[in-house]
């Protein structure tokens, strides 16, 4: 496949064939050289010629091979000929990342560390097969995943404040549960205020460099070994339910001819069996705003009990990474709405767009982007030039390097356990074999990641943090 | 007769075939399922996948669930097959142990098959040390014909 290099960290699959726009790809030489290695290329091509794409299909430097749309990809479709589909969002639909800012130091917690953790680990639900202590009714579940985070405030978990620094403010308005199946809401219904398992986590961190102090400031991070929480989870059964019923449904409607890759099924934006996986979705992304809200809550709890206080506990924002949505654009100088689809991927918008909070809308919106198990995460601000370059979206994560199954081979949990200790990092899982599962060596170096998202100018760094205690689902 | 099915299962064993078989996959789990049959082989498949979320061989057989699924072509009835394992751990917290009694069925081109999963139900006392989010379509392979094999990536 021809690939076209259009600056040091820009690449172009020009169009051709079935392509409807070309693919950019945003990657130092290295991380390319990784996406070489896997079908992340194709499946960026295969998206190029899906109905109705705009301006271009992009591929962000964390990405790696994936179902359909490839991990770390985005589009835009037209709203009138477009598609949605459900693997352009994957099926942890809003899996994110919230990021919780504290007044504590790593001084302040040192004794604590053990403790704030041991309580975290008792309070929220994790690992496979771990129900939640809120058991909810049809009626109940049906109101989380109209409202999202908003049903949580309103039943006493965390603060109204939570939801302005939240993407969408925690809501969906489109969201419409009636559209659910009863699978989707009987594995949501035990499943709400969990953590789950795989790569999701609750981190203690402290900061440990500031790149931008004035933005910094803005996102409420002031100095270097400042304590922040990071919570990192989706809307578990509920949302898997949603993307495999939607993606059976589709196949049943529309077929599977023609299509290069299975899970490349869609269906016409306008569409009713479109308009309902819209709508689903919503409600699975609202039950995830929810889930995350729920958790911080916990871990207020938590620094309350240990510390005395949760004081200056405020939110610095929660973002979505798996998540179809409709959003403006320019587009050959003319703004149009258009359905962008996020797969591995943040949104990052600019200064001034009326999407993000008012008390961040001078600088661009808080991106979050978290690194492997025990390596470092980053908070980056959203750019203006990122809505010319990616459709204001850049990387969401690391990125996966090395099958879990390799991993299993090759690392041993209780290993892992002891060398993160000797780096004053505590750990807490719910079993050995998911922590040698996400060794940081299975992973992409997310350094190199956020570099190339700053110097491709569509995230820009603002901060890093590193982890002083993790908990692993 | 049950002297023959001793001999048959010896001279078997000797020869066993894998059951299942994993393949590097970057960021998922990838495996190839065999069997006999290729009912034989659907149930292997269920062991491939219980196996990335719990040890299968240490489930206690305490209960029973009878399993129907359908699908428009083999490819669709095997993901739906598969996700019922996900289901039942999310419903029912069903640790899976064995699928047994796999039954193909076509009717006016669709698909039905029925099995009954034996197994236990989690409270604790096995290690849960994964988590599939669902089957995909990605890579899908089966081969209905002998050598019965089926490919199947989940997402993780």
């Amino acid at each position: 496949m021809e690939l076209k290099r259009i600056d040091a960290n820009t690449w172009e699959i020009p169009k051709h064939a079935d392509m409807k726009v070309p693919a950019v790809i945003y990657a130092s030489e290295k991380l390319l050289a990784g996406v070489k290695g896997d079908k992340t290329l194709q499946q960026a091509k295969n998206v190029a010629c899906l109905r109705g794409i705009q301006r271009k299909a992009y591929v962000m430097p964390d990405a790696h091979q994936g179902y359909g749309f490839p991990i770390g990809g985005v589009a835009a479709f037209d709203l009138e000929e477009g598609i949605i589909s459900p693997g352009g969002v994957g099926y942890d639909i809003n899996c994110g990342v919230r990021l919780l800012k504290t007044d504590y130091t790593e001084q302040d917690i040192l004794d604590k560390k053990k403790l704030l953790l041991a309580e975290i680990f008792k309070e929220v639900p994790a690992g496979v097969g771990k129900g939640g202590t809120t058991r909810l009714s049809r009626r109940e579940l049906e109101e989380v995943c109209t409202k999202g985070a908003e049903w949580a405030v309103a039943n006493g978990y965390g603060m109204k404040q939570d939801l302005q620094k939240t993407e969408e403010n925690g809501r969906m308005e489109e969201a419409d549960p009636s559209f659910l199946s009863q699978r989707a809401l009987e594995r949501g219904a035990p499943q709400l205020g969990t953590l789950g398992a795989g790569n999701h986590f609750i981190e203690i961190q402290k900061v440990s460099e500031i790149f931008d102090f004035d933005v910094a400031k803005v996102f409420g991070i002031h100095s270097v070994d400042q304590i922040m929480v990071m919570i990192h989870c989706g809307s578990r059964g509920l949302g898997h339910q949603v993307a495999s019923d939607y993606i059976r449904l589709m196949e049943n409607k529309f077929g599977i001819r023609g299509l290069p890759d299975r899970e490349l099924i869609n269906a016409p934006i306008l569409s009713d069996l479109g308009n309902r996986y819209y709508k689903s979705m919503s409600a699975a992304v609202n039950f995830a705003f929810a889930n995350r809200q729920m958790i911080a809550h916990w871990v207020r709890q938590v620094f309350q009990k240990v510390m005395g206080s949760s004081e200056g506990m405020d939110q610095v924002y929660d973002v979505c990474h798996n998540v179809a949505k409709f959003e403006q654009h320019t587009i050959e100088g003319r703004v149009k709405k258009v359905c962008i689809h996020r797969k591995g991927a943040t949104r990052s918008f600019g200064p001034g767009r009326r999407e993000i909070p008012e008390i961040y809308r001078e600088v661009g919106q808080p991106v979050l982007i978290p690194g492997s198990m025990g390596t470092a995460s980053y908070i980056l601000v959203g750019t203006s030039k990122a809505e010319e370059l990616s459709f204001g979206s850049t990387a969401h994560g690391a990125g996966r390097v090395m099958s879990r199954h390799e991993a299993r081979r090759r690392f041993r949990g209780e290993k892992i356990k002891e060398e993160l200790e000797q780096k004053g990092i505590e750990l807490r899982s719910t079993s050995w074999r998911s922590v040698a599962e996400e060794a940081s060596q299975a992973y992409k170096d997310v350094d190199e990641v956020v570099r190339i998202s700053h110097e491709a100018g569509i995230g820009q760094l603002v901060a890093k943090v590193v982890p002083v205690g993790v908990m692993k689902g | 007769m049950s002297f023959l099915r001793d001999s048959y299962c010896r001279s078997f064993s000797r020869v066993r075939m894998e059951k299942y078989k994993f393949f590097h996959h970057t960021a998922d789990a990838k495996f190839q399922a065999f069997g006999q049959t290729l009912e034989e082989t659907f149930a292997h498949a269920a062991l491939a996948v219980a196996s990335l979320i719990w040890d299968w061989e240490k489930i206690a057989k305490n209960i029973e669930i009878s399993v129907t699924v359908e699908g428009k072509d083999l490819e669709q009835l095997l993901v739906n097959f598969l996700e019922e394992i996900l289901y039942l751990l999310d419903t029912r917290n069903f640790l899976l142990g064995s699928a047994d009694n796999v039954s193909l069925e076509k009717n006016d081109g669709d698909w039905s098959l029925h099995a009954l999963f034996r197994g236990d139900v989690y409270a604790g006392e096995y290690e849960i040390y994964g988590d599939v989010k669902a089957i995909t379509y990605n890579e899908i392979v089966i081969n209905d014909q002998a050598p019965f094999m089926v490919q199947v990536v989940a997402d993780i």
